[in-house]
């Protein structure tokens, strides 16, 4: 029999069992700062693209939610923070090396971008509400005059902003299941796929919500692709890999894995999406929710079953 | 039955006077915001350490606050060579516990309630010295017995004596190395003696019966042994546990319990049967080498294969070993040694063989130690006693200090002979509920006497049994006596205080003098304060009180005889017949085997399992369980099962079991199973000193549990008394066996 | 100058005093430490061995908890001890997160503390405290670059390894097997 255990300093509960240094708020900031990502994306691609009329919801509407996420998402990130009182820090430097650092420096600049854009277009989704100062009115009719270049702004910051949820963590090496290439894309993908949720939801035609439930059918099977290959990946890879996927695949996250991302999260879904573009009738809100809610799953077993594991003991 | 003295939990009383602010939990004071705080400036203090007995010397650090921060050894001294171990370094936590005892508790009985006031120092010491004096009155000074242990002993024995007791004992010696004292005596008419004057620094061979150096952190004895490794000695350890020590082995002796003297005694066999003894050494040195040589004709490796598993060609090879590292060779004798009842036979088995392999007085074997002897401050002549601890322990007729169970047993009216019966004891340092086996004596004992007064730092399994609880300053806080220690060469050490004490608690030495000039005994305490005592004795010896202060330990040259035997040199031993004694007429004359013999103890029935215990490096006895940072390291022992046992059992890694003994004795509290390969199928292991019962201790209370109240069965030294423990069957209980989940088995035994 | 420490495992008792050590000279608060103790354990009754480490931050040559932290709290001074800025430090866990050996913790007060080889000790001429305190002196710190220095010699003429060396850290402190 092996037996492998702490003599002494640290078998004490501020460390051990395993480090549990991220707790709720940095899956949630995760979450939330893809799915800003994925709708500022479309609102700007479809700006671009010279759609606004035919999709109204997502490039007016659904943008509304993007500044509430990143300051939900930002304030998470600080309330995570252990010497909160030195957030500032961390505008005193760039450092190219560390993810935390310019996903901190995308954020900076996607907050007043999502504010700007939300802003361009409140009067358009409220139309009785007026602005208390005239210069307001100012400033949004130049955005509107201009919002071409923030659009084309906001493509590779949202993207950007998408993989860095994924990034953050795939750049631990010291946490054998964070540690692969897939996560950066899988999280953009999800990202991209819950804006697209989001866009489904708020959708104000029917053209609109078909639009986006192919979208999203399309990143939902992305999404599968990428998962089974990061599987694989683990399975290919050294020990402390196929260790740790074993929290998902028969151990502590299974269940969590199974059901509530694959299943609710990523194939029914795709099944109820594609029985609505087929013409059934759907109830388009309930993948869109189901596809929210799986974004969220995901993050959090990735970040709670990743902390478990390790190289070492 | 209702007991006349309740265990009191010393929690009861809302120890309100002086507790700390929730800060001083975080024990060193504010935290600094950057690393800088290891560069203060400290001011540091010489001490020498009380967490053990080995009192390695160093210096305490205080900083701009008086923060008591950290310890370190003194390089100049020759116990820890600059070096703490690990109990040392954490004995600022000893000062720090908040759940040190503060003021002086009085027993107080309300009907049939019974607590603890608050009393001032006054009233305390009044109430003791009036009942010495009316004990002394009625009985005699002698039926006041002292209970003692460490540095406060000593003043306390100082103030008995003068009183007129010497009914005196300390569980350093019939639970602890009495068996190997009396062992060497006989042979070599020497202790062994404490620091051990083991060379292992220089020895080739180092043979380890049992003793888990390494767990065992006895400073010196550590380092040396590293320093033997460096050196590419052999190490052999005979344990039926992989201790640590055992480990670090080239050969690991995987022994079966309680067989060892068969294995000392094939040992014996091989060197004398293979001529590898030092000839020459015997033959000048030895007495009784022929009977020797006769008794041991048949004890062959293969005899002692049959019972102690260890294969014949291994012990063939290994006695081979030590002769060939002979005379820098060591059999260590061992310290706590009281096991199986033929102890002190053990030891001289162990004695024995160093004397054929020539090691005695030889380099890498054992020195002459050399310590410098302190003059006594003077006082009168103590009174005579009318009987004493060799009166009482008279049954024993090799025992040569006080034995702890005998006092114990003069206390209950039945057991007590010739009207030798005991009335009253003070415990300073000791805690008897943890250090003596068979807690139901001592519960009786208590039950019996009129009075007790427990000295201690904290509150202690014992404290809640006693009348009055005095609070004793920590080490760090105080003046003691002087450590002389007989070494390479002698060398002093000086400890003073480093801070004020904590809350009311006052140094032993004053408590000592209070009472005796409560009794009228102001010519034994003749001085204002300890620093005169020490001073007039430094003086005495060539330092002073002012040079101790700044350096902390002083190193003198040998003056008495070399380290080692010369080559030849005539000696003559402290026997009957001036030779190292293999065949010993002392224990002829008072009628036991003068050569050892190998007697079977009993194994474990079926579903039981033999109780081994041992030290963990981080912890003494129940001294430091409760400390916050050595605590920190090691919070509570688990219960050591052979995978196959525990598969047998059906018990799990990390589980929690209740401990049943053969006697129906049950365990408090439970105790977390480690499923381990170091230990044997039909043993289990765990470290002693946990499973404090006393709430007040609040870090600790409930962690683990303690082997002691499983050591019922006895297996008494029939030569000097000692209580061989090792004679225990546990059985493992899943199930928490106490039908009032939160009541100590105590209560539930009486019901 | 490239600090390493050396550890022997032969000769490590597990006793912990490094810890103890650790903890009192750096102010580590209680219930918290910047090195520990392990212990391996393998074989069968009664053929088994044990190996018995002290661990710390291992001062990574290529230290991933350098790279990843967003302030610069994380920092690498001469001699190539990795140290953090308390005052730099915004708790972000980054550094934790990254590091394969679990060798840094929040402290109470907020920021991630780790080991600092003893650079105020280091600095003046002593060993770490750790080193300095071990009582079977199985622990030796000293200059890798320097051919001659005792670290050195000891990795040449003895075997030895690095913990976790897949993860492509590069530690600078090494166990004598
Ligand atoms: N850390 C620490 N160190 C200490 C102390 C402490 O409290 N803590 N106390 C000090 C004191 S006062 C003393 S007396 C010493 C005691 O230290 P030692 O003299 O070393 O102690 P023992 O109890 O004799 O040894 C315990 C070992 O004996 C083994 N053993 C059990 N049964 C048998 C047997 O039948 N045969 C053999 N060969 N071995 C057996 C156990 O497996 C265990 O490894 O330690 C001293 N050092
Ligand atoms: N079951 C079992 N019993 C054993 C042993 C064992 O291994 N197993 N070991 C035996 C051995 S080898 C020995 S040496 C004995 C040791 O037996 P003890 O010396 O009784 O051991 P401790 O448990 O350390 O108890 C010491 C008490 O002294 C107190 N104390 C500490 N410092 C001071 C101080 O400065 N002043 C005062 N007044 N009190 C202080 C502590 O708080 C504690 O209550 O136990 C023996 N008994
Ligand atoms: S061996 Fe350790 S506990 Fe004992 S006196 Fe020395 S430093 Fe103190
Ligand atoms: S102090 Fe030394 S012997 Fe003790 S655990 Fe640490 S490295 Fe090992
Ligand atoms: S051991 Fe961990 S904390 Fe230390 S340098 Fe390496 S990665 Fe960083
Ligand atoms: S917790 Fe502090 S030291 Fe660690 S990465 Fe964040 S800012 Fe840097
Ligand atoms: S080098 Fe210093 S900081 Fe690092 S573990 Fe050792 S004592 Fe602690
Ligand atoms: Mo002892």
């Amino acid at each position: 029999m092996n037996e492998e255990l702490f003599v002494s300093g640290r078998n004490i509960p501020n460390i051990d069992p395993h480090l549990h240094i991220w707790h709720w708020p940095i899956p949630l900031y995760l979450f939330l700062g893809g799915l800003a990502a994925g709708i500022l994306f479309f609102a700007a691609l479809f700006t671009i693209l010279g759609k606004e009329d035919k999709v109204p919801g997502a490039i007016k509407l659904a943008p509304l939610v993007a500044p509430v996420a990143i300051v939900i998402g930002l304030a998470a990130l600080m309330f995570d923070l252990t010497h909160m009182l030195y957030f500032w820090r961390l505008y005193t430097t760039i450092r190219i090396e560390s993810p935390m650092s310019w996903g901190a420096w995308v954020l900076m600049v996607m907050t007043p971008i999502s504010f700007a854009w939300a802003f361009m277009y409140f009067r358009d989704v409220f139309p009785n509400f007026h602005w208390p100062f005239k210069w307001l009115y100012t400033i949004e009719d130049w955005l509107k005059t201009y919002k071409i270049w923030l659009a084309w702004a906001l493509i590779p910051l949202t993207i950007v902003l998408g993989i860095y949820t994924g990034i953050l963590l795939s750049a631990f090496n010291a946490r054998p299941l964070w540690n692969n290439a897939i996560l950066g894309p899988l999280f953009l993908t999800s990202g991209l796929s819950t804006g697209a949720a989001m866009n489904i939801l708020f959708a104000k035609t029917p053209y609109e919500r078909h639009l986006f439930g192919k979208i999203d059918l399309g990143l939902i099977i992305v999404e599968l692709f990428f998962i089974i290959h990061m599987i694989m990946g683990y399975y290919a890879g050294p020990t402390a890999q196929r260790e740790a996927v074993q929290l998902l695949m028969g151990g502590e996250f299974t269940v969590m894995f199974f059901v509530f991302i694959i299943l609710m999260g990523l194939v029914f879904p795709l099944i109820l999406e594609t029985f609505e573009l087929m013409g059934a009738k759907v109830w388009a809100a309930i993948p869109a929710i189901l596809v929210l809610l799986g974004g969220a799953v995901l993050r959090f077993l990735m970040v709670d079953a990743g902390q478990m594991t390790r190289y070492l003991y | 039955m209702i007991t006349r003295r309740k265990f009191i939990k010393i929690s009861a009383l809302g120890m309100g006077a002086a507790t700390m602010g929730a800060g001083a939990i975080q024990l060193l004071g504010a935290h600094s915001k950057s690393s800088n705080y290891a560069i203060q400036d400290f001011t540091r203090y010489p001490t020498y350490c009380e967490v053990c007995f080995w009192k390695c010397a160093g210096w305490t650090y205080v900083d701009k606050e008086g923060n008591i921060v950290k310890i370190k050894g003194n390089d100049k001294d020759t116990h820890s060579n600059g070096r703490f171990c690990p109990r040392g370094t954490g004995g600022v936590g000893m000062y720090h516990d908040t759940d040190r005892l503060q003021v002086p508790l009085i027993r107080v009985k309300d009907g049939d309630n019974e607590t603890f006031k608050e009393a001032t120092w006054d009233e305390a010491l009044e109430l003791i010295a009036s009942k010495m004096k009316s004990i002394k009155a009625k009985y005699g000074p002698e039926a006041f017995g002292l209970l003692k242990h460490g540095a406060p002993g000593k003043h306390m024995e100082h103030l008995f004596k003068s009183y007129g007791s010497d009914t005196i004992g300390e569980p350093a010696y019939a639970q602890c190395r009495g068996p190997r004292e009396t062992a060497f005596s006989m042979t070599f008419g020497s202790w062994v003696g404490s620091p051990e004057p083991t060379d292992i620094r220089d020895t080739k061979c180092l043979v380890l019966i049992g003793s888990h150096i390494g767990e065992n952190m006895h400073n010196g004895q550590v380092q040396e042994m590293s320093d033997a490794i460096d050196n590419g000695a052999t190490i052999i350890t005979v344990d039926p546990r992989l201790s640590t020590a055992a480990s670090k082995s080239k050969y690991w002796l995987a022994i079966k319990p309680a067989t060892d003297l068969a294995l000392l005694l094939a040992w014996i066999h091989v060197i004398i049967e293979e001529e590898l003894y030092d000839k020459k050494y015997v033959e000048q040195y030895g007495y009784g080498f022929d009977e020797l040589k006769n008794h041991v004709r048949d004890m062959t490796p293969e005899w002692a294969y049959g019972i102690t598993t260890i294969k014949p060609s291994v012990i063939r090879e290994t006695a081979r070993e030590m002769a060939h590292a002979a005379p820098a060779v060591i059999v260590h004798p061992g310290r706590h040694v009281v096991w199986y009842g033929d102890d002190t036979q053990r030891g001289r088995a162990v004695a024995i063989l160093n004397g054929l392999l020539g090691s005695w007085g030889r380099r890498g074997g054992f020195y002459f130690p050399e310590g410098k002897s302190i003059p006594k401050y003077p006082h009168p002549p103590y009174p005579d006693t009318k009987w004493s601890w060799e009166t009482l322990g008279e049954q024993y007729p090799l025992a040569e200090m006080g034995i702890t169970t005998e006092i114990i047993r003069a206390s209950i009216p039945s057991e007590a002979k010739d009207g030798h019966l005991v009335k009253a004891w003070m415990v300073a340092g000791t805690n008897l509920i943890k250090s003596i086996p068979n807690k139901r004596l001592i519960e009786d004992a208590i039950n019996s006497i009129d009075f007790m007064v427990v000295v201690d730092t904290m509150p202690s399994d014992i404290a809640g049994y006693a009348d009055v609880v005095l609070p004793e300053c920590t080490y760090l806080e105080r003046y003691d006596g002087i450590r002389s220690a007989s070494h390479r060469h002698p060398s002093i050490a000086l400890r003073m205080p480093a801070a004020k004490p904590k809350y009311e608690t006052k140094p032993a030495w004053w408590i000592a003098k209070q009472i005796g000039e409560r009794l009228g005994l102001q010519a034994y305490f003749n001085y204002k304060n300890y620093e005169e005592v020490l001073d007039w004795q430094l003086k005495k010896i060539g330092s002073s009180l002012e040079e101790m202060q700044k350096i902390g330990v002083k190193n003198f040259d040998r003056e008495e005889n070399p380290l080692y035997l010369s080559e030849g040199e005539p000696y003559e031993f402290n026997t009957n017949t001036g030779k190292i004694e293999f065949y010993s007429t002392e224990l002829e004359n008072k009628g036991f085997d003068p050569l050892p013999k190998y007697t079977p103890h009993p194994e474990p029935p079926a579903g039981f399992y033999r109780l081994n215990y041992g030290r963990a490096p981080m912890h003494t006895f129940s001294r430091t369980v409760n400390n916050p940072n050595l605590n920190d390291l090691m919070d509570e022992n688990s219960l050591w099962v052979n995978p196959k046992s525990a598969k047998v059992m059906g018990i799990k890694n990390g589980q929690y079991v209740w401990l049943k003994n053969q006697d129906d004795i049950l365990s408090t509290f439970p105790i977390k199973v480690r499923i381990t390969e170091r230990i044997r199928w039909d043993s289990v292991y765990m470290v002693h000193g946990f499973g404090q019962t006393n709430k007040s201790m609040s870090r600790t209370y409930g962690k683990g549990a303690a082997d002691t109240e499983m050591i019922t069965h006895i297996m008494t030294d029939p030569i000097m008394g000692g209580t061989g423990m090792r004679g225990n069957f546990v059985m493992l209980l899943t199930e928490n066996p106490h039908t009032n989940k939160n009541a100590p088995q105590k209560e539930e035994q009486e019901s | 100058m490239r600090y390493a420490m050396v550890i022997d495992t032969l000769k490590c008792v597990g006793c912990s005093d490094c810890v103890v050590a650790c903890q009192t000279e750096n102010n580590v608060p209680v219930g918290y430490c910047r090195d520990w103790v392990t212990e391996s354990v393998g074989g069968t009754y009664p053929s088994v061995e044990i190996e018995l480490r002290s661990e710390r931050c291992n001062h990574c040559s290529n230290a991933p908890c350098v790279r990843c932290c967003p302030t610069g709290a994380s920092h690498i001074v001469e001699g190539g001890i990795v140290l953090v800025t308390h005052d730099e430090c915004i708790g972000c866990g980054a550094c934790i997160e990254s590091c394969p050996y679990d060798a840094r913790y929040t402290h109470p007060d907020g920021y991630v503390d780790k080991c600092t080889f003893c650079m105020h000790r280091v600095e003046k001429g002593q060993k770490p405290a750790c080193v300095a305190v071990c009582p079977t002196k199985c622990m030796y710190f000293g200059d890798l670059d320097d051919a001659n220095s005792e670290v050195s010699q000891l990795l040449k003429k003895r075997e030895h390894k690095v913990l976790a060396p897949e993860a492509g850290t590069q530690p600078n402190v090494f166990y004598l097997i």
